[in-house]
Order: structure tokens, then C-alpha cells, then sequence
């Protein structure tokens, strides 16, 4: 039976914990019924968990308020309603909450073009985000390239009534092949146009910049037959198979967390029995299991490569291991067949106190929060312990053969991302290079000698379509240093360019680099100018990474600079609070800003005139950028090597 | 495994009307028809027949289906189908 969410813990006394949530106060069962979903659960019981959390909804959306709820409209060709539930339980797995328009079963086109009437049902609806669902029958009236192109045109009616994140789901192969194997040769079969319409969509989704929601990829797992039921498709016209909608929920919610910015980012691995066969302190270097020539150790070595693989991507790697540092670091040193070494781990803890503290330590360590860790341990205990410690971290459940632990992190889908940045591809390098600095740090005598020893240089550019990508993740993953926390999609992003190029805005991106490398884009601001002059700072974040530094100094001086160009005689300084944004309450205070406003809800505005405005001094250059390019050729990198 | 009886198969019936439902005042009897069950509606029925399905570990054929008209008559096939998996 693979038709379960196997990555996760089974719970034998599943049913009784669900009543016993049903009776208690709706705060405490809507926190209860998270902790629910969080286990092994099938398709029925995901329809209690969602006729749970509808009775208690408002409670329920305020368990998730790390985020503002996701409002999703399904539109398709057949019906959709039962995988309603999936995404919404799937979604509050992960502390989202989903608001889903279900659209009326085969009329999506009509209803997208409809939108663009204001009183349009689906236009009130406001989406966030619009799944397209086309099913294989529906797809194959005719060749392939016209089924592109009607996908093509749904795509550019969402972006021009809705501007909304449009996510297509790729075509489901149920239909039966007329030839076998060679049925490519039968290029008008309703297989092969199936087949070729999946392939062309990939290239179609990039150029108009929509999300795959890839069925035809992962109902391969469990097979087809698992997926679709003929039966069932003439009954209800159900393309897919109520049994499985826990799995179809799971990768929606996968693609909404990943759209919001809250994927995992770092994988935090023990090390016995984990990364290696045996314990390191007891069998010693040439007693632990890792390597050709024994398939235990096969399993371990590739066990390591797709960790490997992960930072490529931009994923981070930590240990966390019970053991003596030094015999926890011999085989990343000494150990030939080691696919991992020390400069692949951004956080190395090797001790004897519990997880729980230690993997708090590697979170603040690497400035992320818990809720950006997976935690990999082959001990059920160590497991059982974090998931009741720090609810908040992904902990999947491993198999006990070694040989299925690649195929169980892949399958949780922990690291969803929407697309791959310069900067991704760089993370691991960025982290080495933090290490390197935090060692600069201890040796330097005094912090602006530190600073000044950086070297570092402040390379600004406004917002442009170049960096749009990096942009948005910015904006949508930021959570610590981030004022307003307002999320943007593309779309929102083009409109702020747009005002500038009118004046009406300023936009500045900021990168930093030093001696030890490139940081990336590193803060991201928005201003908005209002019509007496003042400069609202709709946006102001910055990556934790460049704390203490002074650049938000540095950055002052640009904005004060830039704000004075377009006509501004002040800034006015925004602060909405978050769970998570604590850390920036006193942010405008520090830079010199008068508070003018607070809210009971704890907001704050702030304002500075540009009149008497003085520069703060800072130990770094400020550079207008030749390009934001994210590519080889950066500015960045040109920079650093004059040095 | 034993063949479970009839009263065996009205009770694990009843737990499936009670997890999908959301009520535990549900009690089947053979004449139960959608009519007496709030929210027994089409698209209910599905996920009622997929999760007997799941539960006996059998498949009904679409014109079964087509022919169900209440409780007794689907407690009825599951026996038939149970007993023909032997």
C-alpha cells in the first residue's frame, strides 16, 4: 500500500485523539487537529480532519496566522470539489490556511473570461493563487498544440483579470495506447497527444511563468491505476480517485508553502547509523559501514550524494549528532569513501546534550527559524523527542533500511521550491564564507577594524525584471528582518516598478560583498511617495545573514539620497508586527526616526525629515550596479576581483 | 481470517457512517436509505463507497452500484464479496 503519506508517523490511537480533539475549546482543538494531520493519515481521515476545522474555522485560521490565509480557485474540466478538502487539511499541516473557490465543473473557461466583469463571482473572490485542472479526455479533443494553446489563453485571462499565481496541472495519463510500446509512432493517438502535450507544457509554463502542478510525474509513484478509476470517471467524472486525494492535497499545499516562502531550508542530519553504518565512537574509522562493495554501504554513500545534490539547489546541511566532536568530525576529514565534508556542513554540533537545544542552537546558528528545519535521525526516540520538543520542525519518519531513506526525504517533499536563483546555487558557498568571517570576527580586536577589514561594498540597483525572481523570494521568505511582511507576487512586484518609472515609487535592491565572497541581494525596499511629499516605506527587509554589518545604515543613506531625487522631504517608516519580526520593532528608532503613531495592535509609524538630514558614517562603499544581472558576469564578481 | 458475519460488517459499516458523517448518533439498519443520513448526498456517496472499498478490501462493479438502495442491500453485497474472495 503506497497510497498513504508514508513519510509521516502512523498513529494507532488516531481515531481516539480525534474525538478527544473534537471536544475540547475550539483554540485547542484547532492547535490538536494540526498535530493530526501531521501523522500517516488516509483519505477518510482527512475528510474528518477538514469537517473538524470547518465547524472551528475562525479558530483554525488563527492557529494559522503565521501567514495570511491562501485564497484558491479550482477551476477544471472535471470535478474537483473532493480534493477540496485534501488541500485544505494539507495546508494546515504546515500552518496554512486555504480559502478554495471551487469553480463549476467544465465551465473554466467561460468563467475566466467572465472575470473580467467586477461582479463576476470568481473576480470577488480575489485569488491568490488558480489551479487549473484540464483532464485527459478533455485535453485530446484535439492535437496537442491546440490544447497548449487553450491552456495558453486560460493562462493570459488569469493574468489579466485575476493577477493572480497561476498553477496548471500537467495532464494525467489514463487514456489506453492504440500501439504498445512504439505508440509514439501514432502521432494523432489520444496517447501519444497526452504524452507530447506534457511535454510541450513544460517549456509553455516557463515562458509565461506558471507553476506545473506535476500529476503525470508523481501518480507514476503509486501507478496510474492507483490515481484513476474508469469506473469512477463515468460516475462522477472524477479524474482523480478519492483514495488518493490526500496525496493530490499534499502536492498542492507543497506548491502554496513554496509560494509563501515556507519550504524548508536546511536539512539537519544525525550522523550514526544516519550518514554511515555504525557508531563512529565505538567502531572507529575502519568499523563503520559506508562505501562500494557492501550494499549497506552503498545505501549510506547514496544516502550522502542527494544531500549533496540538495545544496546545489540551495538547501543547507547541518549535523546534529550525539557524540564527541572529534569522532564526529574523523570521517569527514579522514574517511575515503565520505561523500559529505566539513565545508558541505553550514552547522556542526556535535555533543552530548539533548537535540531539542542543540537544533535550536543550529536554527539561530544559521538564522533561520525552526519551521525552515528537517531533521533526519534514524533513532525513533531523537525523533519522538523533536516532534514533541519543536513541533514547528519536519522530522520524517525513516525506514529502517538505510537503501529507502533517499526515496522517503524525496517523497515528504520537504524542499519544494518554485524555481532555482544565482543565489540558491550559491547558499552553501555564502555560509562558508560566514563561517570564515565569524573566524575573522574572533581575531579582530575591535568591530570597526572588523568592518573595516571586510571590506565591503554596498552594490544598490532599483528593482528590475532581471532579479524579479530573487525578488519575490525575498519578499515572500523574509520573516525576521522584514518591517511590513507584505507579500508579493510577480505581478504585484511589475505594478511597483510601473509607479516608479512614474515617479511615484522608488525601488532599490542591495547586494553586499566583501572580502570573503558575495552575499547576494542581501535587502529589498519599496517606497511609495504620497502626495505631501513623504516617502512610505511599504518594504524594508534584509536577509539575517548581514546583521551588525551597518547596513541598514549604509542603506539610509542610499534611500535618504534616492527619496530626495524623486522629490521626497521625508520618509515615513512603517512597522507591522509578526511572530516573527520582533527583532525590527525598534528599527526606524535606531536609525533616527521620530515616532509619530502606535496602535494597540502594536504597529508603529515613524518619520524622518530630509531637511536636516546628515549621513550616517559607515565602513563600507556604496555602488550604483553597471547590472543586476544574476549571472556570471555580476558586478559583484568584478568587484571582488580587482581585489 | 474468519468470514465476518453480518452484525461484524454492520459494525465496521457503522464506524465508516460515523467517521464520514461526523455523527455518532448513526444507527443502520437494514432500511437506511440516503433519505435518513444528513449529508448523505452524491458526492458523499462516493467517498462512502470508496471507503467501504478501502475497509473490505473489494471493488463493487459500476451497475452494483447503480442498483444499491439501502443499507441491508449493501451490508448484503459486502457479505457476497467477501465470501467470493474466500
Amino acid at each position: 500500500m503506497l497510497r498513504d503519506l508514508f513519510w509521516l508517523p502512523a498513529k494507532s490511537d488516531w481515531s481516539d485523539a480525534f474525538s478527544a480533539a473534537r471536544k475540547l475549546p475550539a483554540p485547542g482543538a484547532a492547535a490538536k487537529l494540526r498535530e493530526l494531520a501531521n501523522f500517516n493519515i488516509d483519505f477518510l481521515q482527512t475528510v474528518q480532519i477538514d469537517r473538524a476545522l470547518t465547524k472551528i474555522a475562525d479558530a483554525a485560521r488563527a492557529e494559522a496566522n503565521a501567514s495570511k490565509p491562501i485564497r484558491l480557485a479550482m477551476l477544471g474540466s472535471s470535478t474537483l470539489g473532493h480534493l477540496a478538502p485534501a488541500i485544505r487539511v494539507a495546508a494546515y499541516r504546515r500552518g496554512l490556511w486555504v480559502e478554495i473557490f471551487e469553480g463549476d465543473y467544465g465551465l473554466y473557461r467561460m468563467e475566466l473570461g467572465e472575470a473580467a466583469n467586477p461582479e463576476s463571482s470568481l473576480k470577488k473572490f480575489a485569488p491568490d493563487v488558480l489551479l487549473l485542472a484540464l483532464d485527459a479526455q478533455q485535453a485530446t479533443r484535439g492535437a496537442a498544440d491546440d490544447a497548449i494553446r487553450e491552456m495558453e489563453a486560460c493562462w493570459d485571462a488569469a493574468k489579466r483579470n485575476l493577477n493572480c499565481v497561476v498553477i496548471q496541472q500537467t495532464v494525467l495519463q489514463t487514456l489506453p495506447p492504440l500501439l504498445g510500446n512504439n505508440e509514439h509512432q501514432l502521432a494523432d493517438s489520444p496517447f501519444t497527444i497526452v504524452a507530447r502535450i506534457n511535454e510541450l507544457l513544460r517549456p509553455a509554463a516557463d515562458r509565461a511563468g506558471v507553476l506545473l502542478l506535476a500529476l503525470d510525474v508523481f501518480a507514476q509513484q503509486e501507478g496510474v491505476r492507483t490515481w484513476h478509476d474508469t469506473a469512477l470517471w463515468h460516475r462522477s467524472k472524477q479524474e482523480v480517485h478519492p483514495r488518493v486525494s490526500h496525496l493530490y492535497g499534499e502536492h498542492v499545499a507543497r506548491l502554496l508553502a513554496a509560494i509563501r516562502g515556507r519550504s524548508a531550508k536546511a536539512l539537519v542530519l544525525d550522523l550514526d547509523n544516519t550518514l554511515w553504518g555504525g557508531v563512529i565512537g565505538d567502531d572507529g574509522l575502519e568499523g563503520i559501514v559506508l562505501g562500494q562493495g557492501n550494499a549497506v554501504g552503498e545505501s549510506f554513500v547514496a544516502f550522502q550524494k542527494y544531500a549533496k545534490a540538495l545544496t546545489t539547489r540551495g538547501i543547507v546541511l547541518a549535523v546534529c549528532s550525539k557524540n564527541d566532536e572529534v569522532n564526529a568530525l574523523s570521517p569527514f576529514a579522514e574517511h575515503p569513501e565520505m561523500v559529505l565534508r566539513r565545508p558541505d556542513i553550514a552547522a556542526f554540533v556535535a555533543n552530548w546534550q539533548d537535540k531539542a537545544t542543540n537544533i535550536r542552537a543550529i536554527a539561530d546558528q544559521l538564522n533561520l527559524g525552526l519551521d525552515a528545519l528537517v531533521f533526519v535521525d534514524d533513532n525513533p526516540f531523537e525523533r519522538a523527542l523533536v516532534r514533541q520538543e519543536l513541533p514547528m520542525v519536519a522530522v520524517p519518519e525513516l525506514p529502517e533500511d538505510p537503501a529507502d531513506y533517499v526515496a522517503t526525504l524525496a517523497a515528504a517533499g520537504y524542499f519544494e521550491a518554485t524555481g532555482v536563483t544565482e543565489d540558491d546555487r550559491k547558499r552553501s558557498e555564502q555560509y562558508q564564507a560566514n563561517a570564515a568571517r565569524e573566524a575573522a570576527k574572533t581575531t579582530a580586536t575591535d568591530l570597526p577594524a572588523y568592518l573595516r577589514s571586510l571590506e565591503m561594498k554596498l552594490i544598490w540597483r532599483n528593482f528590475d525584471r532581471v532579479g524579479l525572481t530573487r525578488i519575490v523570494q525575498l519578499i515572500n521568505k523574509t520573516n525576521q528582518f522584514n518591517l511590513t511582511t507584505r507579500r508579493y507576487t510577480d505581478a504585484d512586484v511589475l505594478a511597483k516598478m510601473e509607479q516608479e518609472a512614474n515617479s511615484r515609487a522608488l525601488t532599490l535592491q542591495l547586494r553586499l560583498t566583501d572580502r570573503f565572497g558575495d552575499n547576494g541581494i542581501i535587502s529589498l525596499l519599496i517606497g511609495e511617495l504620497d502626495a505631501e511629499a513623504t516617502l512610505w516605506m511599504d518594504t524594508w527587509l534584509m536577509s539575517c545573514r548581514v546583521l551588525g554589518r551597518q547596513v541598514e545604515e549604509a542603506t539610509l543613506n542610499l534611500l535618504a539620497a534616492e527619496a530626495r531625487a524623486i522629490g521626497a522631504k521625508a520618509i515615513g517608516g512603517i512597522y507591522l508586527p509578526t511572530k516573527k519580526n520582533g527583532m525590527v520593532r525598534e528599527h526606524y528608532d535606531r536609525l533616527g526616526f521620530e515616532k509619530t503613531e502606535e496602535s494597540a495592535d502594536g504597529s508603529s509609524r515613524w518619520r524622518l525629515a530630509l531637511a536636516g538630514f546628515a549621513p550616517h558614517p559607515v565602513l563600507m562603499e556604496t555602488i550604483e550596479g553597471e547590472q543586476a544581472n544574476d549571472g556570471a558576469t555580476r558586478p559583484g564578481a568584478d568587484l571582488l576581483a580587482t581585489h | 481470517m474468519a468470514q465476518p458475519d453480518q452484525a461484524q460488517i454492520y459494525s465496521q459499516l457503522t464506524s465508516i457512517f460515523h467517521d464520514l458523517f461526523d455523527d455518532d448518533s448513526i444507527v443502520l439498519t437494514p432500511e437506511t436509505t440516503a433519505q435518513d443520513v444528513e449529508d448523505w448526498d452524491s458526492f458523499n456517496h462516493i467517498n462512502l463507497i470508496v471507503a467501504v472499498e478501502a475497509k473490505f478490501d473489494i471493488k463493487f462493479k459500476t451497475a452494483e452500484l447503480e442498483e444499491l438502495h439501502n443499507v441491508g442491500h449493501l451490508v448484503q453485497m459486502i457479505e457476497r464479496k467477501l465470501a467470493a474472495k474466500g
